[in-house]
């Protein structure tokens, strides 16, 4: 079929942290971003709502990002058929249990990558 | 090579025959001589994880014992306004050992010395991967933390409290205690680091057959996550503590403002790793409970994938949390709303593991035990201190109640309910374990009673003398303040506490009658710690394949069959101690995996660096050198006689028709993952110094303060020969592997010779340009990560230097090549601090 849209499902640990990276990621880049300006700006300048829109652009890109996260845990999960708890002693078992688990910190992520952008959404100054 | 093991025939046991018991008694007798721990005076050379584990919990309650006193000295001092019973100076010394004993010597050490003691049974294995590393991690620790205590009884203590804020701890007043504190902890924290590589390992690589990752007891998966935050929040901490002991003995002005520097990256690079801290103590405590908890409501915990998510939500979110401890330091308000944020999103994880005990508790039989009573009293103490928590978090309030006894109040109730109370319900738990006696339920229910009533009298007050504005660390008051009775009452509270942990004690080590011998499994527990007979060494009798996450109440029949030997690896022939490695997301065994046994290396490579650290506290420079080079020479005989050994033949039969290789290299092997995790974790120390040099650079206008740089040209060559060195590095690795020796070998000179150049180059730089360190923060910090590099280079040349005699005396060959495996991965993380490191100070001046 060569081009796929989403990728093929693939057999790690790693995965399980694939949202948990992206909201600590998003965080940074808010985070040291706003540092920076603020250090460097100066506490008054026209350039916030630069740094607001930016957070937002971050913001929403980080949530996409966990979003398809979330879509592939949930393929992972065989889209729900099976309910927890996945204690089979089966490799079918172990990958149903990483997809759901996935899926939950994928939730996680999700609502604090909101939680820390909220913020930006607030404030109008380094120091208001 | 393959890691993979051939399986022949069927996995059904034999039926018991009449010559069977004979046999078993062979492989028992076997069995026991080669797990036995030395007797005599030897003793203390035993690595066995029941022997360290014991050891290891028994010192850290000692430490424990040692700053409840300082606390009770504390209370005493404070029960009434204008007391003299101690001096300003020793109140200092006592609250600043109290707070770091207990953070430092007890909360992160306790938790290591349960994993070490019960985990490989947990696992269903016989050891950790490598005992003389936990061995190492127990004498280190026992050295430093003697090292610090002791220092009160000389008046030396580190008094400017347990985070130790420069300028304060930088000043001539804080003496000789700070460099104890800086030093001996340091050299902890390498202890912490050791354990997190051997807790890693252990859970990935060392569980029982098929015990997959959805099977792994939850208590392992905690383990695993605070293990890796370890690797994440104890290198900052390192970092912080290299760039202040180069103030105090170097004068190198990090801290000191008018050079240049900032208290406040202090402050960041502690949080960074206090914070984090905080989950890393309450994680594993908590993790109890998800043992605890099933095994009295008699049924399996509901939502084992909930509380995975919040293990791993927690490890995570727990990371940006660090700037609410500095709330009033007056970084920009956009700067503290992100990490309020934050602090309230970690309260959701937090909750969840709290909802899924009860769900457990509510689906289930409850059976109140001594240690349901401590956990649960426990978990509605922490409950409190997360609700004060939540209230701290949001900045406007924390202005108010900052540095004040609610914050005093608010801490000991996270740290006592989440960390304390679960520990003692997991010594009632788990002390059948130890010698095969219960401790008293009797004593125990009078101890709970006693600590749970008594901590809520002592801390529940201090709310309230907090927001009357009482501030934390004064050493008195005068009466006017309306402070007094609130004091008292503490005070009363804190001597009834104190009198239950007495309880505790006593019961722990008074000597028990026949009354309370435990059977087998005595809370019909169902996970496989409980098949680990107390009266054996060797863990488990043969090691199962696990088929549930409960095997002993789901599989009738599985304790008998280990028992009886009738797993892998009944047997020891060979006269070696012997686990089974397994993969790391379905537990299928790839290699048999030789355990190091009984050595008194570990105990002198522990005193010889400790003598390192010790000697540099008192500049005795000669004393640190010459045990410097003691601590390599020890460490080098360790590593050439107890690592990368060849063995007498290629796969062994393990049982049950399956054969497995006795020598794996790689990606798949202990040794490599070992070697991964530790550079992650020396990858977060360098990635903090660099954080250090960019936020000099963001607090400046013009952070070198016109002063000469490095330049461009030695750095870009020195950039240049490293990654020259690592290229090569990658090469000698497949000419190994294709057999050309010769070239092998070629390689490795000519890498190692790149590497010593390289380390030249990189030194010409800031040596060449007169950059003077003394003089202000932009050539200090320059040297610290040119130091860093060039180090590491050492590193590399040694290890290099051992892989070439290696292939000399022929333990290193095309077919047993794990040497260079591990090697070749340590190179790419060399490569990756040198490209950063000379890029940064070469090209970042420039680009501006």
């Amino acid at each position: 079929m060569g081009f796929r849209i989403l990728p093929k499902e693939v057999e790690s640990l790693w995965t399980l942290f694939t949202a948990p990276v992206i909201w600590a990621v998003h965080f940074l880049v808010c985070y040291v971003w706003a540092a920076i300006y603020c250090a460097k700006k100066g506490p008054i300048d026209a350039g916030f709502p630069l740094l607001r829109g930016g957070i937002g652009a971050a913001t929403i890109v980080a949530l996409l990002l966990i979003l398809l996260a979330a879509y592939l845990a949930w393929r992972q999960w065989g889209f729900g058929v099976v309910d927890p708890p996945h204690d089979q002693p089966d490799t079918r078992s172990r990958i149903l249990f990483q997809g759901f688990a996935t899926l939950l910190l994928s939730a996680l992520s999700f609502v604090a990558v909101i939680f820390t952008a909220l913020p930006a959404l607030f404030l109008e100054a380094c120091f208001p | 090579m393959s890691a993979r093991g051939t399986k022949k025939g069927g996995g059904t046991a034999k039926a018991p025959g009449s010559d069977d018991r004979q046999k078993r008694e062979a492989q028992e007798k076997r069995l026991r001589a080669v797990w036995k721990s030395p007797s005599g005076w030897r003793y203390w050379t035993s690595v066995n994880n029941t022997d360290i584990g014991v050891w290891y919990a028994s010192t850290a309650f000692m430490f424990m014992l040692f700053a409840g006193v300082l606390a009770l000295m504390v209370r005493t001092q404070l029960a009434v306004p204008d007391n003299d019973f101690l001096s300003a100076d020793v109140y200092n010394q006592a609250f600043t050992l109290h707070g770091t004993v207990m953070m430092f010597l007890f909360a992160v050490p306790i938790f290591e010395a349960f994993a070490i003691f019960v985990l490989p049974g947990m696992l269903g294995t016989r050891e950790l991967p490598f005992p003389r590393l936990s061995a190492f991690g127990f004498w280190s620790f026992l050295l430093g933390g003697v090292f610090v205590c002791g220092s009160i009884f000389f008046g030396a203590a580190p008094n400017s409290g347990w985070f130790m804020y420069p300028p304060l701890a930088t000043s001539e007043d804080a003496g000789i205690g700070a460099d104890i504190w800086l030093l001996g902890l340091s050299f902890i924290e390498v202890a912490s680091l050791a354990a997190a590589v051997e807790l890693i390992v252990g859970i990935m690589k060392f569980r029982a057959p098929g015990m997959r990752i959805n099977m792994m007891p939850l208590f392992a998966w905690y383990l695993l996550i605070v293990a890796g935050m370890i690797l994440f929040a104890f290198p900052p901490l390192i970092a912080g503590d290299i760039l202040f002991e180069a103030q105090r003995l170097l004068d190198w002005p990090f801290f000191d403002t008018s050079r240049g520097g900032d208290p406040i990256l202090w402050q960041h690079l502690f949080w960074i790793f206090g914070h984090p801290e905080v989950y890393i103590v309450f994680l594993p405590a908590i993790a109890l409970m998800a043992m605890i908890v099933p095994t009295f409501a008699q049924r399996p915990i509901v939502g084992y994938s909930w509380i995975v998510l919040a293990a791993v939500g927690t490890g995570f979110l727990s990371f940006g949390l660090w700037v609410h401890h500095m709330f009033a330091t007056g970084l920009p308000t956009i700067s503290l709303a992100f990490f309020s944020a934050a602090s309230e999103a970690v309260a959701i994880p937090t909750g969840v593991q709290i909802f899924v005990f009860i769900a457990t508790l509510l689906a289930g039989r409850v059976i109140f035990s001594v240690p349901m009573l401590f956990g649960a009293g426990g978990l509605a103490i922490f409950v409190i201190g997360g609700l004060t928590g939540v209230m701290v978090a949001i900045a406007p309030f924390d202005w108010q109640a900052h540095d004040t006894y609610f914050v005093v109040a608010h801490l000991h109730y996270v740290l006592i309910g989440g960390m304390l109370f679960p520990i003692v319900a997991g010594l009632y738990y788990y002390y059948p374990l130890i010698g095969g006696k219960l401790l008293s339920a009797r004593l125990g229910k009078i101890a709970f009673w006693l600590m749970f009533v008594g901590f809520n009298v002592a801390f529940f007050p201090m709310h309230l003398t907090g927001l009357r504005g009482m501030p934390r660390r004064v050493f008195t008051y005068p009466e006017e303040l309306g402070w007094d009775w609130l004091n008292l009452i503490s005070t009363v509270g804190a001597f009834v506490f104190a009198t239950g942990v007495l309880v505790v004690v006593f019961d722990a080590v008074r000597p028990k009658g026949k009354a309370l011998d435990a059977s087998r499994n005595p809370w019909n527990a169902g996970t496989m710690e409980w098949a680990t007979p107390p009266s054996e060494n060797w863990g488990m009798r043969s090691i199962p394949e696990v088929k549930s996450r409960y095997p002993l109440w789901e599989e009738k029949e599985l304790l008998r069959e280990i028992d009886e030997g009738r797993w892998y690896l009944p047997d020891a022939q060979e006269g070696r101690r012997e686990a089974l490695m397994t993969s790391v997301l379905d537990g299928e065994p790839q290699e048999v995996f030789r355990v190091p046994g009984t050595s008194y290396l570990a105990f002198i490579c522990a005193m010889t660096l400790g003598g390192v650290f010790i000697a540099m506290t008192y500049h005795a420079w000669w004393l640190a050198l010459i045990s410097a080079v003691a601590f390599f020479v020890a460490l080098m005989g360790w590593i050439w006689t107890g690592t990368g050994q060849i063995p007498e033949k290629n796969e062994k039969d393990v049982g049950r028709g399956l054969k497995l290789p006795l020598y794996v290299s790689g990606q798949p092997s202990a040794g490599w993952w070992a070697m991964f995790i530790t550079m992650i974790g020396d990858g977060t120390a360098f990635g903090s110094l660099l954080f250090g040099y960019f936020f000099y650079w963001t607090i400046h206008e013009d952070y070198t303060a016109g002063l000469p740089g490095p330049g461009m040209v030695w750095p870009l060559v020195a950039l240049g020969l490293f990654v020259a060195a690592w290229l090569i590095m990658i090469i000698s690795k497949r000419l190994n592997s294709a057999g050309r020796v010769g070239l092998f070998r070629l390689a490795l000179v000519a890498s190692l010779l790149l590497t010593v150049a390289g380390s030249g180059a990189g030194l010409a730089g800031p040596w060449l340009y007169d950059m003077n360190p003394e003089l202000h923060v932009y050539p200090a910090i320059v040297w610290t990560l040119v130091i860093w590099t060039v180090a590491h280079a050492g590193v590399g040349v040694i290890m290099q230097a051992f892989c070439l005699a290696g292939s000399f005396a022929g333990r290193l060959t095309p077919r047993y090549d794990k040497d260079i495996h591990n090697v070749v991965l340590f190179w790419h993380f060399m490569a990756v601090t040198a490209v950063f490191t000379f890029a940064v100070i070469g090209l970042f001046p420039r680009a501006l």
